[in-house]
C-alpha cells in the first residue's frame, strides 16, 4: 500500500475538507492593511462588502475592527442580468439597488467587481457607493492592468482573507468574464469626488486603488 | 504501517446536520422513565409538514424542519433549523445552527453559524458568526460584544432554564410553547 493510499482513505473519513479551497493560491496585499488603518480608531464601523459572502472575512473584520458588515453580493447581480439578458438595465438597477441611507457607509470592499462591469454599469456603481460613504470613509477596489483573454473560462474569485497582507484566491463560476480594464483616469472620473490616497500595481497586473471621501468630497457630493 | 492506518482514523464523529425527527408525545404518561424522558427533552423536534404562525417561545433546544411565521423565541438554547425549515420570522435564541431557510433577523447571545446549504436573508446580531463554504446570505452582521442587546433578557431565560432542568427528572419536560397567537396547522 502507498503512502498516497493512505492519505487519500484519510482524507475521505475527514468532514466538510474543502480541498478547492484549500489549493487555492495566496497572494500578497497592500491596500488591504491601509484600509484598515483608514477604519481603525472609528468606534463600531460599518462596512459595506460586494463581493461574495465569505464567513471568515466577516469573522476577520468582525474582530478587527468590531464593525457592523453588510453583504450585498452583486456577482448574482451580474449572473442575474447576463441568465435574463439584461446586462443594459444594470446601471439603472444599481441606483435602485442599496436601502442605505447616504452616508450611512464606513468602508466599501468593492474587491475586483469593477472587471466585471462595463463602463456604463461601473459608474453607476461607483457614484451608488459615493452617495453611501460617510465623510473620510474609505474604498478598496482592484482593477486588472490586463486585457481578459477570451479563450479562459469565465470565474469569479472570492478574496478570503488570511491576514492584513495577504489574500486567499478562491476562484468560482461566472456568468461573464473580465471586461476590458479600465484606464486610471477613467476610475478617477468614475468615483469623483472621492480622492484616490493610495494605489499599488502588483505582479499579479493588479491594481490596488484606496479611495477616501475627504472633507473636500463630502462637501462637494452634498 | 497497518495499525498506523488505524489510529489515522477521526475518532470524533462529524457532528450531525440535525436531529432526526421524533414524535414528541405530549400525551405520554407523566412519571415514568426519567432517562428516555431527557433523550426526548434533548430532540423536540417540529417536524416537515408542520406550520406556525405566531409567536413560539421556548425553554430548551429545538428543531425546526416545518415552516414557522413570526416571531421565535428560545432565549437560552440552541435552536436549529434543519434542511427542510423554512423560517420568515424574528429569531432570538443562544446559539442559532441554519441549514435551512431564514428570512428575518437573527439575534443570537452565543453564536449564528450557517451551515453549507443553509440561507439567510436578514440582520444577524451575535458575537459570534460562522459561515460556511455554500451557504446563502444576504444581509448584515453585528458582532457585538457579549452582553450587549441581548443580555436584558438573559436574566430571565436563566431563571426558566434552572426550573426546566430541575423538573426534569420529575415532571416531563416543558414543551415549548405555541403562543396563544399561534395557529398549528398540518399540511
Amino acid at each position: 500500500m502507498a503512502f498516497s493510499d493512505l492519505f487519500s482513505r484519510r482524507r475521505k473519513d475527514e468532514p466538510d475538507v474543502d480541498t478547492g479551497a484549500a489549493k487555492a493560491p495566496v497572494h500578497s496585499t497592500k491596500g488591504l492593511a491601509k484600509f484598515i488603518a483608514g477604519l481603525t480608531g472609528r468606534s463600531s464601523p460599518v462596512l459595506l462588502d460586494l463581493g461574495s459572502v465569505t464567513g471568515s472575512n466577516v469573522t476577520f473584520f468582525g474582530e478587527q475592527l468590531g464593525c457592523k458588515i453588510i453583504v450585498e453580493d452583486l456577482s448574482k447581480d451580474i449572473d442575474r442580468a447576463v441568465k435574463e439578458k439584461t446586462l443594459a438595465d444594470l446601471p439603472a438597477h444599481f441606483t435602485t439597488r442599496f436601502s442605505q441611507e447616504d452616508g450611512s457607509v464606513d468602508g466599501v470592499l468593492c474587491w475586483d467587481l469593477f472587471d466585471y462591469l462595463d463602463k456604463h454599469s461601473a459608474a453607476s456603481l461607483a457614484q451608488q457607493i459615493v452617495r453611501l460613504l460617510k465623510p473620510e470613509g474609505v474604498v478598496l477596489a482592484f482593477f486588472n492592468t490586463h486585457e481578459p483573454k477570451e479563450s479562459v473560462e469565465a470565474l469569479y474569485t472570492k478574496h478570503v482573507v488570511v491576514d492584513q497582507s495577504t489574500l486567499q484566491h478562491r476562484p468560482y463560476p461566472a456568468a461573464r468574464g473580465k471586461q476590458r480594464p479600465f484606464q486610471n483616469r477613467d476610475i478617477q472620473r468614475m468615483f469623483e469626488p472621492l480622492r484616490i490616497t493610495e494605489q499599488f500595481l502588483l505582479k499579479s497586473h493588479m491594481r490596488e486603488v484606496l479611495f477616501r471621501k475627504t472633507g473636500d468630497a463630502a462637501d462637494a457630493d452634498a | 504501517m497497518w495499525k498506523r492506518d488505524e489510529a489515522v482514523k477521526p475518532t470524533s464523529q462529524p457532528i450531525p446536520p440535525a436531529p432526526v425527527a421524533s414524535n414528541a408525545q405530549p400525551s405520554a404518561p407523566v412519571a415514568l422513565q426519567a432517562e428516555p424522558r431527557r433523550i426526548e427533552r434533548d430532540l423536540v423536534n417540529i417536524g416537515k409538514s408542520v406550520v406556525i404562525k405566531g409567536e413560539l417561545s421556548g425553554s430548551e433546544d429545538l428543531t425546526i424542519e416545518g415552516h414557522v411565521e413570526g416571531k421565535i423565541e428560545l432565549k437560552d438554547h440552541l435552536l436549529t433549523i434543519g434542511p427542510n425549515g423554512r423560517i420568515k420570522a424574528q429569531i432570538f435564541a443562544k446559539t442559532v445552527i441554519v441549514l435551512g431557510e431564514v428570512s428575518g433577523n437573527v439575534s443570537a447571545s452565543e453564536k449564528v453559524e450557517i451551515r453549507d446549504g443553509g440561507s439567510v436573508d436578514g440582520d444577524i446580531v451575535s458575537p459570534r458568526v460562522a459561515i460556511a463554504e455554500g451557504a446563502h446570505f444576504r444581509g448584515s452582521v453585528d458582532m457585538q460584544k457579549k452582553g450587549g442587546a441581548i443580555s436584558a433578557s438573559a436574566s430571565t431565560s436563566a431563571s426558566a432554564t434552572t426550573s426546566a432542568s430541575s423538573s426534569a427528572s420529575v415532571k416531563p419536560a416543558p414543551q415549548p410553547t405555541v403562543a396563544q397567537a399561534a395557529q398549528p396547522a398540518a399540511h
